[in-house]
């Protein structure tokens, strides 16, 4: 846990079987680093919904990821569609995921309502045509 | 409850992580939805599932789940398989629909208060 580390990962928007990817590679390194189980499972559960929110409604992007000892930061930015009302996104339940989606396992709503849960802050940039880039820290 | 005995409750096929059927598990969790999974599982260790995609396995991975059990005889894929072996996850595949599997581990005590298994 010596010096910060950064991840960059590019998260393909077009290949759904690829999704949680980076999530699994941060999870391994953050094992190996000797983080606290608490941590890891939340930078996990946050990353790994982030991710496939990333795939499944913005179209892919990056993502980016500052490990210290003090805090883990993931940073998520795609050029997707944007989120029009912000507040309605994170109720839980709500979701504009289609069918196929829900058969692949998701778009129970769920997702963003979780990730604000996971994490010790939460900011979501987002503007409409453009993307969106949500930014969490978890404190260790 | 060792994850040999599921396996043998479920006359399951083991497809990966042999050498992890000595771990104990306590309770297990039945789901195709991983949103679901990934909201409500706390200390489930097995994840019973007609899903079948490699977001079963990375899902099981985020929630320290140690066994995956593709009910209905599905057959994962090679690539499903090398991700569970890569994350250190059991992998199983058993003939019963997920009501019957979830329910001869329940009778079995998995899950409940008093696990003798
Ligand atoms: N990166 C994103 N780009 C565009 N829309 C998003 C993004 N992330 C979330 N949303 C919107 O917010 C809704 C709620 O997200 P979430 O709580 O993760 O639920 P789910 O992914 O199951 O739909 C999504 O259905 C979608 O409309
Ligand atoms: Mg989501």
């Amino acid at each position: 846990m010596a010096e910060p580390i950064h991840f960059h990962f590019d998260v393909d928007g077009q290949d759904f079987s690829t999704a949680g990817e980076a999530s699994v590679v941060v999870k391994k390194k953050l094992r190996q680093l000797g983080y606290p189980p608490e941590a890891i499972r939340k930078v996990s559960i946050a990353m790994y919904e982030g991710e496939i929110n990333m795939v499944i409604h913005g179209g892919g992007g990056e993502a980016d990821i500052d490990v210290d000892e003090k805090e883990i930061k993931i940073v998520l930015t795609d050029h997707g569609p944007g989120i029009a009302d912000v507040e309605q996104a994170m109720q839980a339940g709500f979701s504009t995921a289609r069918d196929n989606i829900r058969a692949l396992g998701f778009g129970a709503g769920m997702g963003l309502p979780n990730m604000k849960k996971y994490s010790d802050s939460m900011k979501i940039d987002t503007e409409v045509g453009k993307g969106t880039t949500v930014t969490m820290t978890i404190n260790i | 409850m060792e994850i040999r005995k599921i396996q043998e409750l479920l006359g399951a096929e083991v497809l990966c992580g042999e050498e992890l059927l000595g771990n104990e598990v306590s309770s297990a969790c039945c789901s195709d939805m991983m949103s679901d999974v990934l909201a409500y599982v706390k200390d489930q260790g097995v994840l019973l599932t007609g899903l079948l995609n490699s977001q079963v396995i990375r899902t099981a991975d985020m929630m320290d789940m140690v066994c995956v059990v593709f009910v209905r005889n599905k057959m994962p894929t090679e690539e499903i398989v090398t991700l569970a072996k890569d994350c250190g996850i059991v992998v199983m595949r058993s003939e019963l629909r997920a009501f019957e599997a979830a329910g001869v581990l329940y009778h079995a005590g998995l899950g409940r208060k008093n696990d003798d298994g």
